[in-house]
């Protein structure tokens, strides 16, 4: 074919006509965009009929209620409930990603057992019949050998049928061993019991406060019930009430407040006594206490020992603020003193919360409303008598391997002694079981507690997550999780009317897990015997039914119902109880560590966006924490510019942070909300297990410190270690 | 029915947060990731690609030790009104992909529109653009609790918050099923709305004087919906975008922080709030 010049342009022209006019090149371009967006793995939700639930959320004690928004058997939102008496409607970021915990990759879907060694995450899948005759072998053997009081449990908290049920078992079974996570409830119940002589917990009527007086409690970090304290602290915003907040960095509760004061930390307790003796010292005392037992001591020793200028020595207040402060906080109506730092997990030391609430009696406002509450909650569980058997006679007579209720008398259980115990050898157990807590991570010193539970030959986790603890464990036997069971959800957490709520089965098991409660009971019931004799329930469930009686339909109906009483305060308020003499010749609970070699003091903060105790952050809420906390793989502390210029170190720096106990390495963060020669550093971080949306960032404060053990209640103390920060 | 919808009166659906309030918890961000299907990847500690419809940041005064002072403050969307509805954004997108409704005063984002150019990003002064940068990936099961109400976006389009207007539409319909054509205030909450734990956030319609959004920003229309209540104040005021998010704080150096003075500008005298 001849290919001439007009045949060649015409061609040219022609094609350009051509495809001009045809559609073709702009619909490519269309299906390009439309085919580039339309990718199969860009998941298209299924729409289907929607409906609501109400259930409670068990993500921290707080005992919000919540409303699951579902589209056929999915649920896609958990909102806050409206109407509940906690938390109307609003609900923390926590309780906001609890769907993550449910579908997401954290889930232990299986019994596992441990095939390499501990930690090396190798695991067998098995059968729950399996898991559990594999229990009931190891528990039938220790018996037989008379070595029951060497099995224990860690479990959340004290209240509720679960931790009863592992109570119950334990005492069945014959051990004392029944043990808790510490808070400050822990220290709160004690000091009721020494100062009002009542078995209670405290209740703060904080609605109604009109001055709040904080010793370091985190009020908007998620102290007490978070939710609760948020709209208490929004309600005393909108009425003028008066906050101050006393810690030496400026956290979120403290910007917050109306006044901040800096303090030296540690030293609180004699902030609180320097405040009694302006008081006393000043007749603004309420008259009706002042009869009270104890009084003329308590009001020597403030006034001999807490002069106004001593303490302001100690604890770098400046006199006139202490004595306006302690002159504002008498002449308010409704004034309120609290303690326990952060979001109150760390107990605390005993002086430092007897003396605080020697102020709330000074200002008269104990069992009074906007003051402090003695309350109780009701007792609904009435199970049939345990029938013991000569076994676990003989083993309930042993002591407590952690101490409590001998070596300490007042305390119930003693989780920080238990590392120190095991790894003297002064004690040890057999076997451990872990349920709703994660103590390899939480507990101060998680480094010894791991050795701890190293020496521990048999470590059981009822886990729902693969968290430290179950990742060291031998079995794991996972628990639903709070929204595929049933559950009472009792809840105190500082309310003045306390609230038992329902968990319930949102969704249908995802997994293959099995309700704790349940798993118990098959144990129980394959050792036989009277142990199978202790649990005369078919199910759990059957057990929560017959436990709650005529509460289970109000329960079901409504989601909660209060419970619980105020206690009237019988007899005096004891100002100066036994345990209290030891403050005649006070000194602070010190920080571990020598000035020389750690020249500064590192202490932890809370906030709200990172969850430090079972539950570690779902990624949304690792999303949310701030590039000022955790920055790639590195937690940051901050310290004062001050400080950083005399450690040459500047923002942004990589440093290497060395305690007593342990070292890390982190980034700088310079603050000017920070006392000059402190480090703060945030919990919540550096968790080595879950999934990779949060092992692996940051640093562990908990490895960094030790307990420190409060000399008369025995509970942890320690409020911050000695510490150095060198460039890297 | 478009003749009837020309003679209702236009909404301004917009938001008065109330900085006083305001804890910082970061309770917004997360109602507003569960909300929308807003994904999440294994290092989210680069805030620049970290997508976070809602933001909050962390104001300072700058003063020093004991004299600091912070202030948490939450950034959605602003839904820029601009003059006659020309936000910032709407005028450069060349795909119309993201749009000024002038029924409910609402910047929408279209998605399946967006071709990735991202000027919207550079013309938007809040930061409050987001672009994906990667296909969203959930971990296995996690896709379960997508919600059907908000579509999932994937690689080289831009998102950001649109005050939730999914719900706008759910409670429209119900309400149309009911025979009705007007929202009361609470049946179009947004997620962080709803969800802040302080309440700190009000939303509902500033052209309705019965709106608590109304009464707390007494919006003045005639000039952009500046506010008449004086604590009250719009981030970068000067700038002439007429944002319909409305901040309320009692600190002056708050309000202070949300515009750009010179060192040596009176602020008492310029502070256009």
């Amino acid at each position: 074919m001849n290919i001439g010049r007009r045949s060649f342009l015409s061609f040219v022209i022609g094609g350009a006509a051509g495809t001009a006019i045809t559609p073709l090149p702009w619909k490519l371009i269309d299906d390009s965009s439309i085919w580039s967006q339309n990718w199969p793995w860009t998941p298209v939700p299924p729409d289907g009929e929607y409906s609501q639930v109400n259930s409670v959320c068990t993500l921290c004690p707080g005992g919000c209620g919540i409303t699951l928004r579902k589209v056929d058997d999915r649920v896609v939102k958990i909102e806050g409930m409206k109407g509940h008496p906690i938390n109307d409607g609003g609900l923390c970021l926590m309780g906001l990603s609890g769907l993550q915990l449910l579908y997401g990759p954290t889930r232990v879907k299986t019994p596992l057992k441990r095939v390499g060694k501990r930690g090396e995450g190798k695991w067998e899948k098995i059968s729950w019949d399996e898991a559990i005759s594999e229990v009931t072998k190891k528990l039938a053997d220790i018996r037989s050998n008379g070595e029951s009081h060497a099995v224990g449990s860690i479990v959340d908290s004290e209240s509720g049928t679960v931790p009863n049920l592992f109570k119950r078992f334990l005492t069945a079974y014959g051990s004392p061993n029944f043990m808790t996570m510490p808070s400050i409830q822990d220290t709160y119940g004690m000091t009721l019991q020494l100062m009002q002589g009542v078995s209670a917990q405290a209740g703060f009527d904080a609605e109604n406060a009109d001055f709040i007086l904080s010793f370091g409690s985190g009020i908007i970090d998620g102290w007490g019930s978070p939710v609760r304290m948020f709209k208490a602290n929004s309600a005393w915003k909108a009425n003028g009430k008066k906050v101050v907040q006393i810690e030496p960095r400026l956290s979120n509760t403290a910007a917050k407040s109306d006044k901040w004061i800096p303090i030296k930390p540690g030293t609180e307790a004699v902030l609180a006594l320097g405040l009694a003796n302006v008081i006393i010292t000043n007749s603004l005392d309420s008259k009706k206490i002042s009869r009270s037992t104890g009084f003329e001591s308590f009001k020597k020793l403030v006034q001999n020992e807490y002069s106004i200028d001593k303490v302001s020595k100690i604890t770098g207040i400046n006199s006139a603020t202490i004595v306006s402060l302690a002159k504002n906080f008498a002449r308010a109506s409704k004034p309120l003193a609290i303690c326990g730092k952060g979001q109150g997990s760390i107990p605390g030391s005993l002086n430092e919360f007897m003396a605080v609430h020697a102020l709330n009696a000074l200002v008269g406002n104990i069992n009074k409303e906007g003051g402090v509450w003695a309350v109780t909650e009701t007792d609904y569980i009435k199970w049939p008598k345990l029938e013991m058997d000569s076994v676990a006679e003989n083993g309930m007579q042993k002591e407590r391997i952690d101490g409590a209720g001998s070596e300490y008398p007042h305390a119930n259980s003693l989780l920080n002694r238990l590392a120190e115990v095991i790894n003297s050898g002064d004690g040890s157990l057999e076997v451990i079981f872990v349920s709703g807590a994660n103590p390899l991570y939480s507990m101060p010193d998680s480094k010894a507690m791991k050795t701890a539970f190293d020496s521990i030959p048999f470590v059981v986790s009822f886990s729902s997550y693969m968290d430290e603890t179950a990742d060291n464990a031998d079995l794991i036997l996972p628990n639903h999780v709070y929204l595929e069971r049933y559950e009472d959800v009792p809840t105190l957490a500082g309310l003045s009317k306390p609230i038992v709520g329902l968990t319930r089965p949102v969704v249908k098991p995802q997994f293959d897990t099995k309700h704790v409660g349940d798993v118990v009971m098959l144990i129980a019931k394959a050792l036989g015997g009277g142990m199978a004799d202790a649990f005369p329930w078919e199910s759990y469930e059957a057990c929560l039914k017959e436990t709650l009686g005529v509460k289970w339909d109000v329960l079901v109906e409504k989601g909660f119902e209060f419970n619980g009483d105020k206690c009237i305060l019988e007899g005096d308020f004891n100002f100066y109880p036994e345990a209290m003499k030891s403050l005649s010749n006070f000194t602070p609970v010190s920080a571990e560590g020598s000035a020389i070699s750690y020249p500064l003091i590192l202490i932890p903060y809370d906030t709200i966006r990172l969850a430090n105790g079972y539950i570690g952050d779902p990624p949304f809420a690792i999303k949310a924490v701030e590039d000022t906390v955790l920055k790639g793989k590195n937690s940051c502390v901050e310290i004062n510019p001050k400080t950083g210029k005399e450690l040459g170190l500047t923002e942004g720096r990589y440093a290497s942070l060395l305690t007593p106990r342990g070292k890390a390495k982190v980034k700088v963060h310079l603050y000017e909300g920070i006392m000059p020669g402190i480090i703060a550093l945030p919990r919540g971080l550096g968790h080595t297990a879950y999934d990779k949306y949060l092992a692996g960032k940051g640093c562990n404060f908990n490895e960094l410190i030790g307990p420190a053990e409060d000399p008369v209640s025995g509970l942890d103390a320690a409020w911050g270690i000695r510490a150095r920060l060198t460039k890297v | 029915m478009k003749e009837e919808g020309k003679h209702k009166k236009a909404k301004k659906y917009g938001m008065v947060i109330n900085l006083d309030e305001c804890t910082g918890c970061g309770a917004c961000m997360v109602a507003c990731m569960a909300e929308n299907n807003v994904p999440f990847k294994e290092d989210e500690s680069n805030k620049l690609d970290s997508i976070a419809w809602m933001r909050v940041y962390k104001l300072t005064n700058g003063k020093s030790y004991p004299e600091a002072d912070i202030c948490y403050l939450p950034r959605p969307c602003m839904h820029c009104e601009g003059e006659h509805g020309h936000s910032p954004c709407v005028s450069v997108c060349p795909a119309t992909a993201t749009d000024y409704n002038h029924e409910t005063g609402i910047v929408s984002q279209i998605y399946t529109r967006c071709f990735g150019c991202r000027y919207c990003m550079a013309a938007c002064p809040y930061h409050a653009r987001y672009f994906n940068w990667w296909d969203p990936v959930w971990p296995e099961g996690s896709t379960k609790y997508l919600s059907p109400n908000v579509s999932p976006r994937m690689r080289g389009v831009v998102e950001k918050c649109s005050f939730c207007f999914h719900r706008y539409q759910l409670a429209m319909d119900k309400a149309f099923l009911e025979g009705r054509t007007v929202l009361e205030e609470d049946e179009y909450q947004t997620s962080c709305t709803q969800a802040c734990p302080a309440g700190a956030i009000t939303f509902g319609d500033l052209n309705n004087p019965e709106h608590k959004v109304h009464q707390l920003a007494k919006p003045d229309n005639k000039h952009g919906g500046r506010p008449g209540n004086p604590n009250v104040f719009r981030l970068l005021e000067r700038l002439g975008t007429n944002p319909k998010v409305y901040y309320m704080s009692s600190r002056e150096w708050v309000r202070q922080a949300g515009d750009n003075y010179l060192d040596n500008e009176d602020f008492a005298k310029n502070y256009r709030h």
